[in-house]
């Protein structure tokens, strides 16, 4: 008996459906084999990582607010992946928006009318990602640079640049040390609706929604998924690619520097360390996991989210390190990437006798 | 003067040992047509993997052999994704990295003994020394590179082998074609999928060496985000060497290079502010990339294996 791949036909929308949350069952088997090695109880493991992400409005609200950059960063990457653009650079332009925001919260208050200056300084921040994510854009379309590498040295660039900022030049002179900015006027606070979580959460719905209509009832979401598709099919029915993958790289820039923009105004009020705690390389699990559906982006960035403070509450409460939420999150990929096979091809047993030598 | 370039290149050497390791493993994965991107969470996983075992048992080759397994086994996961089913290789390689680091802290908070409360930071374990080779190591300026540790001179043996095995030798021929072009390979006798996961895990091994040489000698001792970014650096060394085993070493003299340097101008006091001087290899590894991919567009091939990153399915003919 010989098992083969065959290709099917058609993708499996079922299979589509099942594989993420096959996988998902199959990772917190796995890590609760792993748990139980280190004579951890799994089941107690797991309840308090829900009971710490959901189980009351203030830990929902910390989910909320290590949701919100996660589900920006996760529509952002989605947009390049329609491409099989390789964007990994999630984290950099995620810092850089932060610190095109920080300038502006900083520095223009002065001249600019106080209710103009939290929309400008999201707006700049915006700009900022999509300026990180058009170099490596550039390059690919002008040049044929590989992408996965220089989005990925750009992140370190950029987390450089901020550190090198409020280390040196932008750091707070009456900080006592303290390595970060001043804080910003409160006219650019981005408002907190419960707890720490903030109006970032309805760009991110709006976006997403918005997001699901552009990509799958407009010419230009159609366009872009060809691209992603079959390149050559696309240059021959006259879909410019290049202006494409600079267009939706810009916009894929632009929602993580949108994210980035948030966390400062709307969390920590000043440039300091830890902006991104790794969003946008979980950025690309969200977009992966929800194999590039705006919608389900938003849901499975709650997810992940939940598993990021699920993790910090365990720490706390069981005396488990807070990896815990990063082993979780590796471990649903594998089976997932495992599984998406199934989509594009189906087992076939072929027996002995069939064969016909 | 003199001295400040022998310091300078001891502590290069010392620096550029992990990366060689895992650049040359990177190497002869990526030559099957094997992009991997797990780097960084399998030289972490080397890391933790080799300082608890040579704190438990103090027997550093036990420790070193560890480290390679467990290496060898994320690769083989790898493998098993982007090989057998044929997985996105970018998203593979990015789980590992994910998964490796996130376990490799929990691991680093959890192997250690109970005195300790279970964590392995801040303990010391048998370690590497260096060996001054009697003579030698008293020559001036380059007496440095006869006064390191064992891993450092295996590392120097390794590089003309792995040379020789990539361009001499018959295996070296048959993983060259894989990656270029699995098709003809196949249809002459090569079983593309066996190459495949020979060298990915093979370069598992490697990079599981590389990490272990970071808690063993390089800084000695378990810490978290002990590779600090090195894993991506190793990716760029691999397209800087283009993909020969034998520039590996310029590679990682010129990236341990900046390290150095960086590393005396701040004890210097240099007002260039430490962030700006950080980011030189990460520069470095984009402006290579353009340049090399220029050149290649413009002149000719610069070695990239052909079919990297793409997977084969014999079926899909």
């Amino acid at each position: 008996m010989r098992v083969v791949f065959e290709k099917r036909k058609f993708m499996s929308r079922r299979a589509l459906i099942f594989v993420p949350v096959v996988s998902f069952i199959i990772s917190l088997f796995l890590t609760g084999i792993l748990l139980l090695i280190f004579r951890t109880n799994p089941l107690k493991t797991y309840a308090g990582m829900f009971a710490g992400a959901f189980g009351s409005w203030s830990n929902f609200t910390e989910t909320l607010v290590k949701a919100i950059p996660l589900m920006l960063t996760g529509l952002g990457v989605s947009i390049a992946f329609r491409l099989r653009f390789w964007n990994i650079g999630a984290e950099g332009q995620l810092t850089f928006g932060g610190v095109a925001a920080a300038w502006v919260a900083l520095f223009w208050s002065s001249w600019l009318p106080a209710p103009l200056l939290l929309p400008v300084a999201i707006i700049v921040g915006a700009l900022a990602g999509a300026l990180w994510a058009g170099i490596p854009a550039g390059l690919k379309v002008g040049l044929g640079v590989d992408e996965t590498l220089t989005t990925l040295m750009l992140n370190y660039v950029a987390i450089l640049f901020s550190e090198g900022l409020y280390y040196g030049p932008w750091r707070d002179p009456k900080g006592f040390g303290f390595p970060g900015t001043r804080m910003f006027p409160e006219a650019a606070w981005l408002p907190r609706f419960s707890g720490r979580a903030h109006a970032g959460l309805w760009f991110a719905i709006i976006i997403g929604l918005l997001l699901w209509v552009v990509m799958n009832r407009t010419r230009w979401g159609f366009e872009l998924k060809m691209i992603g598709k079959n390149q050559k099919a696309a240059r021959c029915l006259g879909v410019g690619i290049g202006k494409n993958i600079l267009l939706a790289l810009l916009l894929s820039g632009a929602l993580s520097g949108l994210a980035g923009a948030c966390e400062v105004t709307a969390i920590s009020h000043r440039l300091q360390q830890g902006l991104s705690i790794g969003y946008g390389y979980t950025a690309i699990i969200v977009a992966w996991l929800s194999q590039l559906n705006p919608i389900a982006s938003l849901f499975v960035g709650l997810l992940m989210a939940a598993l990021l403070v699920g993790g910090d509450q365990v720490q706390m409460t069981m005396g488990l390190p807070s990896a815990m939420g990063l082993v979780l999150q590796g471990m649903i990929l594998f089976p997932m990437l495992a599984g998406s096979l199934f989509t594009e091809y189906r087992l076939k047993v072929i027996k002995p006798e069939k064969e016909g030598v | 003067m003199i001295l400040l370039i022998t310091s300078i290149l001891a502590i290069t050497l010392r620096a550029g040992t992990s990366l060689v390791y895992a650049t040359i493993g990177e190497i002869y994965t990526e030559r099957s047509g094997i992009l991997n991107l797990g780097i960084e969470g399998m030289m972490l996983m080397g890391a933790v993997t080799a300082f608890s075992v040579s704190y438990h048992t103090g027997n550093l080759f036990l420790a070193v052999f560890a480290a390679m397994g467990v290496g060898a086994l994320l690769a083989a996961l790898h493998a098993f994704l982007s090989i057998t089913m044929r997985a996105n290789q970018v998203v593979s390689g990015l789980s590992i990295t994910i998964f490796g680091s996130g376990f490799a802290s929990f691991l680093g908070q959890r192997l250690g003994p109970e005195s300790n409360g279970y964590y392995l930071a801040g303990l010391v374990a048998p370690r590497f020394h260096s060996v001054a080779i009697p003579g030698l190591s008293r020559l001036p300026i380059i007496g440095a590179v006869f006064d390191q540790d064992l891993l450092t001179y295996v590392v120097f043996l390794l590089i003309p082998v792995a040379w020789f095995f990539l361009y001499k030798t018959r295996y070296g021929l048959n993983l060259r074609a894989v990656g270029e072009n699995p098709q003809t390979a196949d249809a002459m006798g090569v079983n593309v999928s066996k190459i495949r996961y020979v060298y990915t895990v093979l370069g598992g091994m490697l990079v599981g060496l590389g990490g272990a040489h970071l808690s063993l000698s390089y800084t000695p001792g378990w810490t978290e985000n002990i590779t600090g970014g090195r894993g991506w650096i190793v990716i760029a060394l691999v397209i800087f060497s283009m993909w020969n085993p034998g520039r590996a070493i310029l590679g990682a003299i010129i990236f341990g290079g900046i390290n150095a340097v960086q590393f005396r101008l701040q004890a210097s006091g240099t007002t260039i502010p430490a962030a700006y001087l950080n980011m030189a290899p990460y520069l470095a590894t984009v402006i290579v990339l353009v340049v090399m991919t220029w050149w290649e567009t413009h002149n000719r091939k610069v070695g990239s294996p052909a079919a990297l990153g793409v997977s084969y399915m014999r079926e899909d003919k």
